[in-house]
């Protein structure tokens, strides 16, 4: 006999239960995370390795390095100094809760502010899989065009800061930021939106700000009230 | 999604997994035809393996912050069609989730 069982369960709340045990684990060491997602080449790198080496005196920084495969992104860092972990997902176009959570195991949290999660390259899945992140950063290029937030709205709706990135290639593109920054606003209301070039490094200084600002109070004051 | 099947089977206690109803909006990013390949794959050996798997897609729906409009986001444009104001909340379309299953 044939029975129909309700079920109504989401099918990633087996990594979102994940990312509430990083969340956890993060929380109870103070690590403040940020999930830096683009398409390949927007400049993920280059915005971690610019904002450690203008927080490096005041944050003490941490980054995992998500890639399908490699280490080129993971030698870069490690040359600031700084406690750096390569996952290589072997295929997997975006890291999931799991991968981070076998990653904190062997990152030094006690020595640790901020700690920058680099996805992999993609602009679809990884919006769907929570990581444990207090904030997701979306970065977009001006080379992509300014058409990306029609073709990805979910995660320019997700993200908390959307940064543009390469702004000093703008005159030899079509992307127009103010039409962009509208068109953000219309998607996501919450989303602070930031416009830098990690080659001449305008911009970067009002990005660091807001990582600062949002990140919890320093560590001897009472802790953030919990995530809903 | 291969997991949560057979907890919730299990918990039945009975034979075979027949059909699994799965809903996705049109924002989460599945195709149908690579769950349906992945899964024939990865159900092998278990007590779902044979099941069908049907989806349900859900168009993905905005409701406008300014006059409250209902309406469903052209590619290009997700300007509210009645106040032309772009300002909107997703109310549909990033749903991922297994609605039943059918066992017997």
């Amino acid at each position: 006999m044939k029975v129909n069982i309700k079920i109504l369960k989401d099918i990633l709340s087996a990594n979102d239960q994940i990312a509430e045990r990083n969340r956890a684990l993060l929380d109870k060491h103070k690590v403040f995370a940020l999930n830096v997602m683009s398409s390949p080449g927007a400049g993920k790198t280059s915005l971690i390795l610019d904002t450690i080496r203008t927080l490096k005196k005041r944050k003490r920084v941490g980054v995992i390095e998500g890639d399908i495969s490699s280490t080129i992104d993971a030698e870069k860092v490690k040359k600031e100094r700084v406690p750096v972990l390569q996952i290589n997902t072997g295929g997997e176009c975006h890291l999931d809760a799991a991968m981070i959570n076998r990653a904190l195991e062997n990152m030094p949290l006690e020595e640790m502010d901020l700690l920058f999660i680099e996805n992999v390259g993609n602009l679809v899945c990884p919006g769907e899989f929570k990581l444990g992140e207090d904030r997701k950063v979306l970065i977009v290029s001006a080379p992509e065009g300014d058409d990306k937030i029609y073709k990805y709205p979910l995660l320019f709706h997700l993200a908390d800061a959307v940064v543009v990135n390469k702004i000093d290639l703008l005159p030899y593109t079509t992307f127009d930021v103010d039409g962009f920054s509208k068109a953000l606003k219309g998607l996501n209301q919450k989303a602070r939106l930031f416009r830098v070039s990690c080659t001449t490094h305008e911009g970067i200084e009002d990005w660091t700000d807001w990582v600062l600002s949002t990140m919890r109070p320093p560590k001897q004051t009472s802790r953030r009230q919990p995530r809903p | 999604m291969l997991d949560l099947v057979l907890e919730e089977a299990n918990k039945t206690g009975t034979g075979k997994v027949r059909k699994i109803n799965l809903v996705f909006g049109d924002m989460a990013g599945v195709v149908g035809d690579c769950v349906q390949f992945y899964f024939e794959f990865l159900s092998r050996g278990t007590i779902a393996e044979g099941a069908s798997v049907s989806f349900r897609k859900v168009p993905t729906q905005a409701r406008c912050r300014e006059c409250g409009q209902e309406f469903t986001p052209e590619e290009f444009d997700w300007s509210c069609p009645k106040c032309h104001k772009v300002s909107v909340e997703i109310t549909a379309g990033k749903e991922l989730f297994v609605e039943s299953i059918e066992v017997e």
